[in-house]
């Protein structure tokens, strides 16, 4: 049973917004990252998929951006409880990337420039639900959001959507990623409110 | 400890507000008794619940300053934003006496262990001080020797926190040393024009790389990736910088 905190009153989201529970919308772009920005020159970006033993695809930073890319508009919501409406992005979809990637394996696990890793099911990378995002409101990518380039997870609490992507590892079983084992929820879907590992 | 970082983190609490303390002309330190607190680790924070006669409920973030304590009582210290919807309240409103609801703590990333002996580069950006502050109060309560420094940027020096204790602890000698850099408006006589923190600064007042410091780095955005960009420039072991950044990304301390 909540206690009323006596005289206030809150700031209600005007009209019809609806936000997962527990958030409050911002026009900011807040930054949440464990370390320093990595700097990460172009000509030695690459971005893999690998099976945990053998290499199945590698791009360059030329032949990534050669890749079919797609205009992105999502909403995206913050652990840290803020949500942030009809944000811009282009990028290259999960499913370009993994269409020539034949596998049994049912997860997977991001790694970042800087040593950040997270885990997600495959199968909400696949389906037009994930991308890799290299620009953002039509610029590219600043270093603290994540450029060159980052995962875009939307669905996800934002922590999902890796910034300075490097790779992803499939993975027969889910394992947890950076803030997944620091106690964060493993799997992370705001609208079932998921932050913390008991949640 | 390590186990009551995880269990009852989630679990929503009522504290009863104890105490009452302007730190500046719009930050506010909050104590709150908590009855069966879990006990906490330096750098952690809690997440503060209002909620309005209708039911409407907004929940914010607040690290925690007090050191661990066996008393159940701990600490916050909130700096009103103008634009807030629970940090003019927690800032203006709350009254000794007060129930609050409340859950934590939380984070295990950006903390500071007792046992932890290496040199410890503590950098702050206005109310960034916050969980540094624990830092240094859990180093002084316990019988670490961990040596410490402290690069405090504010913008003058009225929006100091803890000015009085941070004086008494400076001059009690080594165990915690600490740089203050006025970004706006120094104090008269201060030998450092008002400036933010650069190169220079940083050479003369962290500990030298060769040490292996970890770093805890807290402030805005901007200022935690100006900050992090000279501690990398001046050798330091970008895999023992930690961050914690928050508000916009255009905030200048």
């Amino acid at each position: 049973m909540a206690i009323i905190s006596r005289g206030f009153a809150g700031r209600r989201s005007a009209g019809e917004v609806k936000l997962p529970p527990g958030q409050y919308l911002t026009t900011d772009f807040p930054v949440l990252s464990a370390g320093p920005s990595p700097r990460i020159s172009l000509d030695r970006w690459e971005f893999t998929i690998d099976d945990g033993t053998n290499v199945m695809q590698r791009w360059d930073w030329n032949s990534f951006r050669d890749l079919p890319r797609e205009t992105i508009n999502v909403d995206l919501h913050c652990v840290t409880r803020w949500s942030k409406l009809g944000t811009s992005w282009e990028g290259i979809s999960l499913d370009t990337l993994l269409a020539n990637v034949k596998t049994d394996l049912s997860f997977a696990m991001f790694h970042s420039y800087g040593d950040y890793t997270t885990n997600l099911p495959l199968k909400d990378l696949l389906n037009e639900q994930a991308w890799i995002a290299f620009k953002y409101d039509g610029t590219d990518l600043a270093p603290e959001h994540g450029g060159p380039a980052r995962l875009l997870v939307p669905h996800l609490y934002l922590w999902k959507s890796a910034k300075w992507v490097k790779g992803m590892t499939l993975m027969q079983h889910d394992k947890p990623g950076f803030w997944e084992g620091l106690g964060y929820h493993i799997y992370g879907d705001p609208w079932r409110e998921q932050r913390y590992s008991e949640e | 400890m390590a186990g009551t970082e995880v269990l009852g983190r989630v679990t929503w609490r009522s504290g009863k507000v104890v105490a009452l303390l302007d730190e500046t002309s719009s930050a506010r330190t909050i104590a709150i008794v908590v009855p069966d607190w879990p006990g906490h680790v330096a750098g952690q924070h809690i997440d503060v619940r209002l909620t309005a006669p209708d039911g409407y409920s907004a929940v914010r973030s607040y690290s925690i300053a007090s050191a661990p304590s066996m008393d159940q009582r701990i600490e916050i210290t909130v700096e009103r934003l103008e634009d807030g919807e629970v940090s003019p309240y927690l800032t203006q409103e709350v009254a000794i006496g007060d129930e609050l609801d409340l859950r934590g703590p939380i984070g295990r990333w950006f903390v500071w262990h007792i046992d932890q002996s290496e040199p410890i580069q503590l950098i702050a950006g206005g109310s960034g001080i916050v969980p540094l502050m624990a830092m240094i109060r859990s180093r002084l309560a316990s019988k670490s020797n961990a040596r410490f420094r402290l690069l405090y940027s504010v913008r003058e020096p009225a929006a100091t926190f803890y000015k009085d204790e941070l004086q008494a602890i400076s001059n009690r000698g080594e165990s915690v040393i600490l740089t203050y850099a006025f970004t706006r408006i120094t104090p008269k006589d201060w030998p450092r024009p008002a400036s933010r923190i650069d190169a220079a600064l940083v050479s003369e007042s962290i500990w030298p790389s060769h040490l292996s410091p970890t770093c805890y780095v807290c402030g805005p955005t901007s200022f935690v990736e100006h900050v992090t960009g000279l501690l990398i420039a001046a050798g330091t072991d970008r895999k023992r910088i930690r961050t914690e950044r928050f508000g916009s990304t255009g905030e200048h301390i």
